[in-house]
């Protein structure tokens, strides 16, 4: 296997058709092929955001570090039958779902070591992933600021009349944001090819979501007139199942779509937070990743019908931890960015004319 | 040139920016079947279509935020605020998405989108409809800002902020949209940001100023004249790129200076130019540098008391007087 993502992607873009046969039937309609591919990703994921901290506990990555962990098939499920000119574009924990639409390991670790290789050249850090080549478009740290971003993304493409979709990630707490629902209101008056997903975990952060809404979830996208449904985030199959199909509807012009993707959270809300405490107890925690472990749920599901062997898991699983090491290796090898890099990119298009910048600091020239 | 009002001059802009570049198109409330509230877009939908002209909900934070994400993706919006009082609910999405994206993507996502609108005082308009907004928006790098004070600045502005490939606010006046002057009948008629406009040259004191208080201040100047002080008065007409050289040309000539703004004086945008003259010309300073704004009130609405919030041409020349040390 390669140490890099190049293989990976390929693999990841293959246009997956659901077989009559091969014990597809068993596996929501997707073939054992695909199923063990998307077993592969969920380990990177799984294992990358442990890399992850490790680095963080040992000050290697600063500030605030959001793990995905518990997660992983809300990730894959919903961004692997995308393709690869459609956009993702979600909120702060979003590493995995960075790697999901194929942006290179390396890139995102030395993201989170704010170094120079970077996929933001370590200017934006874990909150803000941005590679455009993947049309990864970030990576946003104020809860709900995003979903508007996703509807301009599909307003673009529908003004260019082209096929792509927009995939919008949110957490549970971004439905009680306005800018949640003055998007989701143009999202359904102009039929924009968004599918808006929130990753209900149940907490936003610390308060649980039945304690700030009566309403349930999918109710407050049904109240714009865009179709909705629940979906079981833990078992991928059945999540990439239903991607599948409504991704296939809305590049058909079928309007947006809004998904209740139910998932959990096997970490704190950040780094700096307790894994359980106030809000949740730890038997909770404990019983859901007993339970609802979507590596293991797709491993088991995989080993009953006959298409993995505890090996053939043990080697894809050490094959996830060599391409996690390589990330951290790397980000770790990168050099800090440039001092000169703290004045370039803040404008794209430094006027001849008039002064942009104010602080009286020297300027390497035209600064970009 | 043809004499027209500084409404023609924004409709021409931008009709003859969207009939170039077919990335450009215009949202907002009641730009398309109303003609626009203050009628800047009159007769555009039925030009370009409802495809490029768009008729918002009541959502400033909304389709601000649907402007910044068609920009990341390749179009040039030109999002109308009926006016810029409304856009401090769009305020997340103009500094925290547009005026960061370019930097924190490492250069990889531009957002190349104009905000325009009305910005301060009309008549009567009271607290929540009679603010100036140039501070939120020229305070955070990233952001450019441009204030045109007459027909021709008006247009040649507009042109360069729609083709410039970064956000900038673009801050008109109420109170101007019926005002008329020449502007040139070229297509290629683009003013540079960045670049101030002396509208009246003098050697006595320098006024400072921007936006609709540029007519306030050549009252000012014409009254001055009257008393045999030749006041020169200098139009930013751009914040951010701000014209430092010809500021600093202007009050190394005269050796004194008022700032004329419609805003608020604490960390207003004269605050900065302020700064910036006492850092670079300190040694050409025969007086200290005034300012003239809003009273650091809210606005009221009552007639008189409005009238005494404002800055006035009388206010302008008793702060000429002043640095000028006459009484």
């Amino acid at each position: 296997m390669s140490t890099d993502t190049e293989t990976r992607e390929e693999e990841a873009m293959t246009d997956e058709t659901p077989p009559q046969d091969g014990g597809a039937a068993d596996l929501n309609g997707i073939a054992p092929e695909r199923a063990l591919e998307i077993l592969r990703e969920m380990l990177l994921y799984r294992r990358f955001e442990e890399k992850a901290e490790e680095a963080y506990a040992i000050g290697k990555i600063g500030g605030f570090c959001h793990l995905h962990i518990g997660q992983e098939g809300a990730a894959a499920g919903s961004i692997l039958p995308l393709r690869g000119d459609d956009y993702v574009i979600s909120a702060y924990r979003e590493h995995t779902q960075a790697l999901a639409k194929g942006v290179r390991p390396r890139a995102v670790m030395a993201e989170l070591f704010g170094r120079r290789d970077g996929s933001s050249g370590g200017k934006g850090g874990s909150m803000h992933i941005f590679d455009v080549e993947h049309r990864f478009m970030g990576g946003h740290g104020i809860v709900g600021a995003q979903v508007p971003l996703a509807a301009g993304f599909g307003w673009t493409i529908r003004y260019r009349e082209g096929d792509q979709v927009v995939v919008c990630f949110m957490g549970d707490a971004a439905v009680n944001q306005g800018a949640f629902h003055e998007a989701m209101n143009m999202a359904a008056v102009w039929d924009l090819p968004v599918i808006f997903v929130v990753e209900n975990n149940a907490y936003g952060m610390g308060t649980a979501f039945h304690r700030v809404s009566r309403t349930e979830i999918h109710e407050k996208a049904s109240a714009y007139g865009i179709p909705t449904e629940v979906v079981n985030g833990q078992d991928v199959l059945e999540t990439y199942r239903a991607f599948a199909d409504m991704i296939a509807k809305v590049r058909d012009g079928g309007g947006p779509f809004f998904v209740d993707l139910h998932t959990y959270r096997f970490k704190g809300h950040s780094m700096s937070d307790p894994v359980s405490g106030t809000y949740r107890s730890k038997e909770e925690v404990e019983g859901k990743i007993e339970s609802a472990d979507p590596i293991r749920v797709l491993a088991d599901r995989l080993k009953d019908a006959g298409h993995l062997t505890q090996k053939r898991l043990e080697e894809m699983d050490a094959e996830a931890r060599e391409m996690s090491q390589d990330a951290l290796e790397f980000a770790d090898a990168s050099p800090p960015p440039d001092p000169e890099a703290l004045y370039t990119h803040v404008y794209a298009e430094i006027n001849p004319n008039g002064r942009l910048f104010f602080d009286g600091l020297e300027r390497p020239g035209f600064a970009r | 040139m043809a004499e027209i009002t500084y409404r023609e001059a924004l409709n021409q802009a931008l009709r003859e920016e969207m009939a170039r570049d077919d990335s450009v198109f215009l949202m907002g409330e009641e730009v398309a079947e109303y003609d626009g509230a203050y009628k800047v877009s009159k007769g555009l939908l039925d030009e370009f279509g409802e495809k490029r002209v768009v008729d918002s909900p009541i959502s400033e934070l909304g389709f601000a935020g649907l402007g910044v994400g068609a920009a990341m993706t390749g179009l040039r919006p030109v999002i109308e605020f009926m006016t810029f009082n409304f856009s401090i609910l769009a305020l997340d999405q103009v500094i925290n998405s547009a005026a960061k994206m370019y930097y924190m993507s490492d250069g990889q996502i531009s957002c190349p989108i104009v905000f325009r609108g009305p910005t301060g005082a009309a008549l009567q308009l009271a607290a929540q409809h009679s603010q100036a907004c140039e501070t939120w928006y020229v305070h955070s790098p990233g952001l450019k800002l441009v204030t045109p004070a007459t027909p021709a600045d008006a247009k040649g502005l507009l042109k360069a902020a729609i083709r410039d490939n970064d956000p900038v606010a673009f801050m008109e006046g109420e109170l101007l949209y019926n005002f008329k002057g020449e502007v040139p009948e070229d297509d290629d008629f683009v003013i540079p940001l960045g670049v101030a406009d002396v509208k009246r040259e003098g050697e006595d004191v320098t006024i400072l100023t921007h936006g609709k208080m540029v007519h306030v201040a050549l009252q000012a100047a014409t009254k001055l004249e009257k008393d045999g002080v030749h006041a020169e008065v200098v139009d930013l007409r751009s914040l951010r790129p701000l014209d430092v050289d010809t500021i600093l040309a202007s009050v190394k000539k005269t050796n004194r200076a008022v700032y004329v703004e419609e805003g608020w004086s604490y960390v207003g945008v004269g605050a900065q130019i302020v700064s910036l003259i006492q850092e670079e010309a300190f040694d050409h300073l025969d007086a200290p540098l005034l300012r003239v704004t809003q009273a650091d009130v809210p606005m009221p609405y009552a007639k008189n008391l409005e009238r005494l919030a404002k800055p006035s041409a009388d206010r302008v020349i008793a702060a000429c007087n002043r640095v000028l040390y006459r009484n």
